[in-house]
């Protein structure tokens, strides 16, 4: 346990240098946030029929969305990658740690310290930089002390499923080689699915209880309508339970696919 | 006619590399219908729950999003070598280039046709296609709607033609650019009547998304009479084009090797 302990400290103290790219990318957020607000705004305002969710929450779920966004997982582990192409992935297998474990302990860290990064100024600028030039964009805060205590332990979830996700992605990486490809579909289901680009309560009705039920309704949407208020803390045990039981599934196939990787492996001495 | 010849041996070698990975490549592409196609799909929601935007109807969007979607797809796979300029650099490819006795913008340009862009086209064209349906066109919209596409395709390629241009000074390429470029691209898919005045100014004057793709669209759409002003104001995408190729070799005298 202490072996994987130690990656992820480590792994998180490598990817909490990257402050001038979180920068950067703050003001890209700050951008999308805005244009989604606007959008949104628009639709509002031309309604007839009462939507679903209130509009101040909508633009609360939309500054979550872009405060959390790192936790998609984009892309898969370069290092990983590495490793499979060169074939190196043979030394970790002789390490007295479990494969998988190390993959999972890496995503861990890398989708837990990039978000923090970016999630702290984004909450600054959207609560209190916002509000001043244009009242009404903002960010508000937790419904309740409760919803934020419940909050904080879904954003644990959601991290959960997204490192398993992860992880899941690095092992596909023993088939494709290249590795562009799984990403980029598990990119695109998590930002539609999860509610990045459309609040998943606007959905349509029908389509509404499979998007909840999805693994990537658990990385940004539910937390961030745990935080609005747009869910009642009291049913806040049932967001852990789905997220929890996603990580125990994608964990579970991680693990079976990449032994079943490590079995076609072949070591050719030299 | 000796650059057309290289250019197009510089496409078809960028594309025999790619069809190497017959599986990955497949999925990229897939990934790339799907990654757009689920955005309409998006946009299809909201018109599902909220009806109208500002007045306008689906298939009135459907036309925007087509014709901003073909264009940026366009600017994607061809400029992959701008794109990855940063990457050049750090390595000391770039310098590499800079001795072959042919101009850079050629070879950047050359550098790699990102075939899998092909998905994110044939879907703004399947979108367009639908959107068609809609639209009484006569041989003047129709051409207005081609030079359109083609002007918006330039001012993207002119916006990653700057944010390489940028990396001159900073090596590593800036997730700031991605604001303009995915988030101009994210943007002009709606009417622009729905912004801010202050968001519709900055993509008039500074970046002109609106010359390029609103005004055509709305022509083309009869809410405005086709006048030859809206003819004219797409070409400012390709004076864009000019001007930040203009400002690439500036930025290129700048350059000072990173020494690797």
């Amino acid at each position: 346990m202490m072996g994987y302990i130690a990656i992820i400290a480590a792994r998180f103290r490598a990817l909490l240098q990257y402050r001038a790219a979180a920068l950067g990318g703050l003001f890209t957020q700050t951008f999308f946030g805005l244009v989604r607000i606007m959008i949104l705004r628009a639709f509002y305002a031309a309604a007839t029929v009462a939507a679903p969710m209130s509009l101040p929450r909508v633009v609360s779920y939309v500054w979550l969305g872009q405060a959390t966004l790192l936790l998609i997982p984009w892309r898969t582990d370069e290092d990983v990658a590495e490793q499979i192409r060169t074939g190196n992935v043979v030394y970790e297998l002789t390490r007295p740690l479990d494969l998988y474990g190390v993959w999972f302990a890496r995503s861990l860290a890398w989708r837990t310290a990039p978000v923090f990064l970016r999630m702290l100024p984004m909450f600054v600028v959207a609560m209190v930089i916002v509000p001043l030039v244009a009242p009404g964009w903002e960010l508000a805060p937790p419904a309740s002390a409760a919803a934020f205590v419940m909050w904080v332990a879904c954003f644990a979830g959601a991290v959960l499923i997204s490192a398993a996700l992860t992880a899941l992605m690095n092992v596909t990486l023993m088939w494709t080689l290249t590795g562009d490809g799984v990403p980029m579909l598990v990119a695109t289901c998590a930002t539609m699915f999860g509610g990045l680009v459309i609040p998943l309560p606007l959905f349509p009705e029908w389509a509404k209880p499979v998007l909840y039920a999805l693994p990537f309704a658990g990385m940004l949407d539910l937390p961030s309508r745990v935080f609005s208020g747009d869910i009642a803390a009291t049913s806040a045990p049932w967001v852990l339970a789905h997220q929890l039981a996603w990580t125990l599934v994608l964990v579970a196939l991680g693990r079976w696919l990449l032994s079943r990787g490590v079995r076609r492996l072949v070591v050719q001495g030299g | 006619m000796d650059t057309l010849v290289l250019y197009i041996r510089y496409l078809a070698i960028s594309l025999r590399a790619q069809l190497a990975y017959r599986a990955t490549f497949a999925m990229k592409t897939i990934g790339h219908l799907l990654v757009t196609g689920i955005e309409f799909f998006g946009i299809w929601a909201l018109f599902a729950r909220f009806r109208t935007l500002g007045g306008w109807q689906l298939h009135e969007v459907a036309l925007l999003y087509g014709m901003v979607d073909v264009a940026f797809s366009l600017a994607d796979g061809f400029g992959r070598g701008f794109e990855r300029l940063g990457r050049l650099l750090k390595a000391g490819d770039f310098d590499r280039m800079l001795l072959r006795p042919r101009s850079i913008v050629l070879q950047l340009l050359g550098y790699e046709l990102q075939l899998m862009r092909i998905g994110r086209f044939a879907q703004g064209i399947i979108v367009l296609g639908w959107a068609s349906t809609f639209i009484a066109w006569t041989p003047a919209t129709a051409g207005l709607a081609v030079v359109s596409i083609l002007a918006t395709a330039c001012l993207f390629l002119g916006i990653v033609v700057l944010q390489a241009t940028s990396t001159f000074w900073t090596i590593e390429t800036l997730e700031v650019w991605n604001a303009f470029t995915y988030g101009g691209n994210y943007a002009a898919q709606y009417p622009m009547s729905i912004y801010q005045r202050w968001f519709q100014r900055f993509f008039t004057a500074v970046i002109p998304l609106v010359l390029a793709s609103y005004y055509p669209a709305r022509a083309i759409l009869g809410r405005d009479e086709l006048t030859v002003l809206h003819v004219l104001a797409p070409l400012a995408g390709f004076a864009f084009l000019a001007a930040m190729l203009g400002v690439f070799r500036l930025g290129l005298r700048h350059h000072a090797s990173t020494g690797s």
